[in-house]
């Protein structure tokens, strides 16, 4: 073992020089962060540094679970994510599907490229639409909703909306994006199943249900690990853009309580310990979810 | 074969259900487009539904006559450009290596380099590592914090294993070739693609992004352009709403108004002038993700 790593660093030295950045870079921007993280069981002070800081234990987790926020953000977090995961999830799958079954090369190209362009928008101009078509005096929806007699819905404003909102704009400018994954794998089925399932008398959808559904379903197992695995890591930087002190009640989350005791408030030990709550369970989710996609449908990451 | 009546509806039903998903997706595109080029009163009182109403430039004329937009412009075409090669390099300098059978400890460094996608020390942390290396309100905080994706790393490994025949390679070693030539000479001439995707989805995250300037930035000089977005879109928008806007003039909505839709569009100019040329290469990249995921 080591005679041949001997051999392959002699012969291969460049490889090793090439690779000492990144592997610099992944120690100081990854690694020494999660070395860092023991200042959530500990009471930092910049004077004393990370090491130099006092031990407390897991005072600051009980603080968390015992504080008035501790069900709200996690009410939140994983409310946001199951409506994302039930909704979201499957519209790329059936666009892909949908978008399988043109027969018009021009036709499908131009719905590829509409549904795609949306995914290049930023979060901010993303969150600046929805404020613009949403607005109550001026926004497009309310128009509409006024010219057929209703009441304008201050849709910002009201936190029972936020969770609709977050989900359906995130549909919006994502599901093309999303389906390219289900179109490459609907590309890769064998025709000559389909060709066999017509002589047999199967009609379109027929063929759909029993022929590309199951082709592309490793597909979706992958993926859905992967959603399910960044389970309460929900997009903070949206979620943080859509947040204003009359919905926070159903848009508080983690990963903006984290920034906002934490970066704003200075708490560096406190929201560390809420950081890795987090992460522990996001881990921990993930390990889980893979382990039963193995058992059941042995699709699995690793 | 000929298709039966069931399979005919079942047709048009598709292309009835993509037409309805077109016309959500391009109508608020097309509305923004317009407004942006409509007199914004107009649009304030919503009589512009879908084509630009009393042709007006009076956003643009704003957005160019404003030195805080045109600073921000420029500091993001800046850490675009920095942070797109700085990424770039480092995406080859890992997945070369790691994509060669003879590199011993490679199952090694690939499992480094992964973990860190399963498990991270959180924003805290890499705020006080940021701070403690004096980073802070520097461009640096921007770009060497996430100087390299893991993703994207493996996507050009998968590439340089799949689309490049070893026995190239092999042979340009056995003619005196260094690894270090064979990778500038021979395996990146031919990776355009993949160079022209990882390119594409680097620069679009430093141009969209504003979270980390928002927590490593103070001073107003060095603001990216979504910062300013933020405070024209979103701000201003969250200030109406809860009723705390001081100068809530007619002039000064109109003002805001007119600016907003013309900003969107400026801002998103150079995607949307890339697009059509890197779709094909995008959808590549994906792919090649997708079959190692």
């Amino acid at each position: 073992m080591t005679k041949a790593l001997m051999k392959s660093f002699r012969k291969n030295w460049d490889l090793y020089l090439m690779i000492t950045p990144v592997i610099a870079y992944f120690i100081i921007f990854d690694y020494i962060p999660m070395y860092g993280v023991q200042i959530a069981f500990k009471n930092f002070l910049a004077s004393k540094g990370i090491w130099g800081s006092d031990w407390i234990g897991f005072l600051h987790f009980d603080r968390f679970f015992n504080s008035y926020y501790f069900w709200r953000l996690i009410k939140n977090t994983v409310g946001i994510n199951v409506y994302e995961l039930l909704v979201a999830f499957p519209i790329p799958i059936l666009l892909a599907l949908l978008i399988n079954e043109v027969g018009n090369k021009h036709f499908k190209r131009f719905v590829q490229t509409v549904t795609y362009a949306p995914h290049f928008l930023s979060t901010v101009v993303m969150v600046g639409l929805v404020l613009i078509f949403l607005n109550p005096q001026k926004g497009i929806i309310n128009i509409l909703i006024s010219a057929f007699g209703g009441e304008p819905v201050a849709f910002m404003t009201e936190p029972e909306w936020f969770k609709t909102i977050y989900v359906f704009s995130g549909v919006w400018q994502g599901m093309g994006w999303s389906s390219i994954i289900y179109l490459a794998a609907l590309a890769g089925i064998d025709p000559t199943l389909h060709e066999a399932a017509r002589v047999d008398g199967a009609n379109r959808l027929q063929r759909i249900w029993h022929i590309n559904l199951p082709g592309i379903l490793p597909t979706i197992v992958i993926l859905l690990i992967l959603n399910v695995g960044s389970f309460m890591a929900v997009g903070f930087e949206k979620i943080y853009l859509m947040q204003n002190s009359l919905n926070l009640e159903s848009s508080d989350v983690i990963s903006t309580y984290v920034y906002t005791r934490g970066i704003l408030g200075a708490e560096y030990s406190f929201s560390a310990a809420v950081g890795l709550f987090n992460s522990v369970i996001n881990c921990f989710l993930l390990v889980l979810v893979n382990g039963v996609a193995r058992r059941v449908n042995e699709t699995s990451l690793w | 074969m000929r298709e039966t009546a069931a399979d005919r509806a079942f047709g048009v039903f598709v292309y009835f259900c993509l037409a309805v998903v077109l016309v959500i997706v391009l109508y608020p595109l097309i509305f923004v487009v317009s407004a942006s080029i409509s007199n914004p009163i107009t649009v304030l009182r919503g009589e512009m539904v879908l084509f630009p109403t009393e042709i007006s430039f009076v956003g643009y004329e704003r957005i160019f006559g404003n030195r805080e937009i045109l600073t921000g412009y420029g500091n993001t075409v800046l850490y675009t450009v920095v942070g797109t090669s700085i990424n770039l390099l480092m995406t080859i300098l890992a997945a070369y290596p790691l994509s060669r059978k003879d590199f011993a400890g490679r199952q090694v460094i690939t499992w480094f380099i992964v973990f860190t996608m399963f498990f991270s020390g959180g924003l805290i942390p890499t705020y006080l590592l940021v701070k403690n290396l004096g980073l802070i309100n520097t461009m640096w905080a921007l770009i060497l914090p996430g100087a390299v994706s893991v993703w994207n790393i493996i996507i050009m490994r998968t590439f340089f294993q799949s689309s490049i025949p070893g026995e190239i390679q092999e042979s340009a070693a056995i003619d005196g070739c260094s690894n270090t030539q064979t990778l500038i000479r021979i395996v990146l001439p031919l990776s355009a693609p993949i160079i022209a995707v990882m390119v594409l989805f680097y620069a679009v995250g430093h141009w969209n992004a504003y979270f980390s300037a928002l927590i490593y930035l103070n001073d107003r000089g060095k603001y990216p352009l979504q910062l300013f977005l933020r405070e024209i879109l979103i701000k201003s928008e969250v200030d109406q709403m809860a009723g705390s806007m001081t100068t809530n003039t007619q002039a000064y909505l109109m003002e805001a108004e007119a600016i907003k839709y013309a900003i969107v569009i400026v801002a998103n100019l150079p995607v949307l002038l890339l697009y059509p040329f890197l779709q094909k290469y995008f959808v590549k990249g994906i792919m090649i993700g997708a079959i190692k995921g």
